[in-house]
């Protein structure tokens, strides 16, 4: 796929991913359905098969998850230089794609949030900052429960999947009971999957 | 750790803030989350569990990538602009570089029935991680000032619309987090009417 962008199609790329930064509550993924339509639906930067593994590659690689941004980024810089084989001119559009995608998905977000702490740091002896931040504590606790739970019920068929069930059940309590080195974990989980256990 | 007054760490620069958070980052398959509590609240000893569940109660409510927003507040507590900075480059740098390499190799291992099987093994550990991350920090909740089943209450109902019902998270964010939010405003002003009339009869008995 190859693609000539302008300076203003760069600048349009930088600024979608700055305003989804402050529409992302709950994390950057959720605004990937946004990211699909304006990236593959209407600018034909990127394929559909391309979208999908930039976010599958960065869930499966360690790191913060947020990471399917910068794959995106890459990819439309190298979809404008001429694919993969066209040398170096196209690998520095694919810097260059990534560099725009971060800043723009992060420095928005974050300098609100910078912001916000320090403003919630000097009036944390305000009953409204206190209440705030004990009153999310069990909402924030459930959901992070109901990540992990998303991410094994998608292995849906009880039948066929029941030994992913079991492993992140097993992972489930060794961390909670052991003081084993979740690295560990990890490397047997890809070792059982690997030799084609699960 | 047996001892009344809990002692804390804490990073001794920017430098090790940046390390720290590469070392953390470079673990997190499938999120980095897990590692983060287990690093910085169970092993390094920075912040308690209930200090890390406030900064995420942030963290998350603010938009953004929120692992991200937990860095840099982090970072931001010990060393400013600077720490937040250092702990957020941490986190990304490293993994940027290995997530590109991998993207440049990706065609010759997408379709290895060995390799999808790894990243099947790895994410059912990963899902595990993320569900004892969240257990281990409910043991914060007899403390919150909702009380106990009020808590345990909300803890439930966020798991099931989301994880269950399937729910737009904001909603959830929106809808249970500004009554917690008026709950625990209620009871926190309710304990300080309480303190301060108790200091008073204090008063007047002496």
């Amino acid at each position: 796929m190859s693609l000539t962008l302008s300076p203003q199609d760069w600048f349009e790329l930088f600024m979608h991913f700055a305003v989804l930064s402050l529409m992302g509550i709950g994390g950057a993924i959720t605004t990937a359905p946004e990211m699909h339509r304006f990236l593959v639906t209407e600018k034909h930067w990127l394929t559909d098969p391309s979208f999908s593994s930039s976010i599958a590659l960065a869930q499966s690689a360690p790191g913060p998850n947020v990471l399917f941004v910068a794959l995106m980024g890459w990819q439309v810089g190298i979809n404008a230089g001429g694919g993969l084989g066209a040398g170096a001119h196209a690998w520095w559009l694919g810097l260059f794609g990534v560099l725009l995608t971060m800043l723009g998905i992060m420095l928005p977000s974050s300098i609100l949030t910078y912001k916000a702490t320090k403003w919630a740091h000097l009036n944390r002896d305000l009953t409204s900052v206190q209440a705030f931040k004990s009153g999310m504590a069990p909402i924030v606790i459930g959901l992070l429960v109901s990540t992990g739970w998303l991410l094994s019920a998608a292995h849906g068929d009880f039948a066929q999947d029941w030994k992913i069930w079991l492993v992140t059940a097993v992972a489930t309590g060794l961390v909670l009971r052991t003081s084993i080195h979740m690295m560990w974990l990890i490397a047997a989980g890809g070792i059982l999957g690997a030799a084609g256990l699960l | 750790m047996s001892s009344q007054a809990q002692e804390f760490n804490q990073p001794q620069s920017k430098t090790e803030l940046f390390t720290v958070f590469t070392f953390l980052a470079l673990q997190g398959f499938g999120g980095v989350l897990a590692v983060v509590q287990h690093e910085l609240v169970d092993r390094r000893k920075w912040m308690t569990k209930a200090q890390f569940v406030e900064e995420w109660s942030v963290a998350q409510v603010m938009p953004g990538p929120n692992v991200v927003n937990l860095c840099l507040m982090i970072g931001g507590k010990y060393f400013g602009i600077a720490g937040a900075l250092a702990a957020v480059s941490g986190l990304i740098c490293g993994p940027l570089v290995l997530v590109l390499g991998l993207a440049i190799l990706f065609g010759g291992v997408a379709d290895n029935a060995v390799a999808q099987g790894a990243l099947k093994g790895m994410g059912a550990v990963a899902a595990g991680l993320v569900i004892a991350t969240g257990l281990k920090l409910a043991s914060t909740l007899p403390k919150n000032p909702m009380g106990l089943w009020t808590a345990i209450s909300f803890a439930v109902l966020s798991f099931a619309c989301v994880g269950i019902f399937r729910w737009p998270l904001p909603w959830v964010l929106l809808g249970f987090g500004s009554l917690a939010w008026f709950l625990t405003y209620r009871a926190l002003k309710h304990l300080q009417t309480k303190l301060d009339s108790d200091s008073q009869t204090d008063r007047e008995a002496s």
